[in-house]
């Protein structure tokens, strides 16, 4: 009852949409595969890909030094995470965007010798850099929490064991700790990275000629402003259904070795579904359990 | 091999090695008992400085282990030196600690490919030797929860063993398994012992200490209370202490 009643309110939804006067979905369909849009979809995935890129290999140093027993290391890690956390991602590329109006130059030297180097901020943090930045040092603080809850799942008798074999402790982390913690580490990075698909929107106010830019581009020129949104929303809404699929890979991945047996793919579940279909009813009862077995629901 | 002179270790306030004295000769095998919180695991754990030890000395095969001696006093050794160091000293655990995102092969050539630098070829070839002698030739491939607990602890032995260690210490390696499944590794490690290894093996067994063991030490609040022949302690021991424990388990 309660289904019925749910499908009638989104189908009204959908044909109230549809049929909407000044709603010209031509020019959706107009607008879907324009050149500008598409290229905006590759500064987006570029966007995306470097600030989590940044995020992750970041975010796994600061989780490090934030367990590291040295206090110097892991409070130098907490404030990290304090600020960056602390503050709207949009002021950070906002401030990034606009560092030369205060920092006109910036150098590296070292101290009472001549050498010297410095360059103009503008030629450094353009505004793809000044986003990449703003989105990735975020993601840096959210990702060190994620890998730190990751490395402390692991059981310490692991550690134990790699140190007993002569394993340095970088190598015990590397080779043994992480690969283990990715269990837990992967399923929320993957929200992550998908949620950083859409926040790279946020490049906007850095006027990076990012997807949402381009449509709002566009919109500007032709007022067609509606149909533009829905052109953007389909194309993240496309991006983040792949990196949906990606993702349940990956965790199946490595999830080896935490399950007696891999869950199946979906399309190894799909073809023993229609052999199921096609075979008797006796169903044999190692085959097809009902319902997804993701391993990321199966943290211990 | 192993020489302990008066060591000392405490948690916070709890002092739990109390001057802990012994020494294990080269192929002799010591067994330890002992009461529950008496301190054996963490001595084993001294041995490989998996524990720093408070006070006194403990060293391995001729070397101070973790520290270095200068003039009169100890520095601590940076962790690649503590590192190589305990690569000469194999140890088994109570709950196994296989890596369960490796296959029993991978678990057994992991350590002396990243920490010897052996080559893979090199490697795998003694893993399988090792992986046939502990009888699990046909299990390579398996990831350890595959495995029953008796093969996962014949799988740990390998690994240890795959370092070549000068000396295999064992904490329990019995205690968590199902009593049909003592036998199986009960069985390698008798073998390890008639094959010259030096071992110090915590253990309730005292069965194994009587047939295998050289010696068997008897702990109790951090100190040995008595020590001697398997066979002396525990038909015929001396102090009371260690009479009221074996009558307790035996
Ligand atoms: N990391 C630690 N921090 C604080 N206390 C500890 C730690 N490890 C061990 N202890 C304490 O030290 C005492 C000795 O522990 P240990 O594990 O050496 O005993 P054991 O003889 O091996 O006992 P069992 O037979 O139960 O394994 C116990 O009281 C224990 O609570
Ligand atoms: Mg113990």
């Amino acid at each position: 009852m309660a289904a019925v009643l749910v499908l009638a309110i989104i189908a009204g939804i959908a044909y109230t949409m549809a049929t909407a006067p000044n709603l010209r979905w031509e020019a959706v369909g107009h607008f879907l595969f324009q050149r500008l849009i598409l290229q905006g979809i590759v500064i987006t995935l570029e966007l995306t890909a470097l600030a989590m890129l940044i995020g992750i290999v970041l975010g796994a140093i600061v989780a490090v030094m934030r367990l590291s027993p040295n206090p110097v290391v892991s409070s130098v890690s907490w404030c990290y995470i304090w600020f960056f956390r602390g503050t709207p991602v949009l002021v950070q590329i906002f401030f990034w965007y606009n560092l030369a109006t205060v920092l006109p130059y910036v150098g590296l030297g070292i101290p009472f010798t001549p050498i010297h180097w410095q360059a103009p901020t503008n030629s450094l943090i353009a505004p793809f850099m000044a986003a990449t930045l703003g989105l990735g040092l975020n993601e840096a603080a959210y990702m060190a929490e994620i890998v730190r809850a990751g490395i402390i799942s692991v059981e310490h008798g692991q550690t134990e064991a790699a140190q007993a074999l002569g394993m340095t402790r970088l190598l015990v982390m590397r080779r043994i700790v992480l690969p283990q913690a990715m269990r837990v580490i992967i399923p929320p990075t993957g929200n992550e990275t998908i949620s950083m698909l859409k926040t790279s929107s946020l490049a906007f106010v850095a006027s990076v000629p990012e997807l949402f830019t381009r449509s709002q581009q566009i919109a500007s020129a032709n007022y067609d402003v509606i149909e533009l949104a829905i052109v953007a929303s389909i194309w993240y809404l496309a991006m983040t259904s792949i990196l949906t699929v990606g993702q349940y890979y990956l965790e199946r991945y490595f999830g080896r070795g935490s399950l007696r047996e891999l869950p199946p793919t979906p399309l190894q579940r799909f073809r023993r579904m229609l052999l199921t279909f096609h075979a008797p009813p006796p169903m044999p009862p190692d085959v097809a359990p009902p319902g997804p077995a993701v391993p990321g629901s199966e943290h211990r | 091999m192993v020489k302990a002179e008066a060591v000392h270790k405490s948690f916070g306030r709890l002092e739990v090695l109390r001057g802990i004295d012994l020494e294990v000769a080269p192929r002799e095998v010591m067994c330890m008992i002992g009461p529950s919180g008496s301190g054996k695991s963490t001595f084993l754990r001294c041995i490989n400085h998996l524990e720093k030890i408070d006070a006194g000395r403990l060293s391995v095969d001729g070397e101070l282990v973790g520290y270095r001696e200068r003039g009169d006093k100890l520095h601590e050794l940076p962790d690649k030196e503590v590192c190589r160091k305990r690569s000469e000293i194999g140890m088994v655990f109570q709950r196994f600690n296989l890596f369960p995102h490796m296959t029993a092969l991978e678990n057994v050539i992991e350590a002396p490919i990243r920490v010897k630098k052996e080559s893979r070829a090199v490697a795998a070839a003694r893993a399988r030797k090792l992986l046939d002698r502990v009888g699990l030739s046909e299990k390579m491939n398996a990831y350890p929860n595959q495995l029953s607990g008796g093969q996962q602890q014949r799988v740990a032995i390998a690994r240890a063993l795959a370092m070549e260690p000068k000396l295999m210490l064992f904490d329990e390696p019995t205690s968590a398994l199902d009593p049909e499944l003592v036998g199986e590794v009960l069985d390698v490690m008798r073998g390890l012992a008639g094959d010259g290894m030096t071992m110090v093996v915590v253990t309730h067994e005292m069965g194994f200490a009587r047939e295998v063991g050289d010696s068997l030490v008897f702990m109790d609040g951090g100190v040995i209370v008595e020590e001697g022949k398997p066979r002396d302690v525990l038909t015929n021991p001396q102090q009371e202490r260690t009479r009221t424990f074996l009558s307790k388990v035996l």
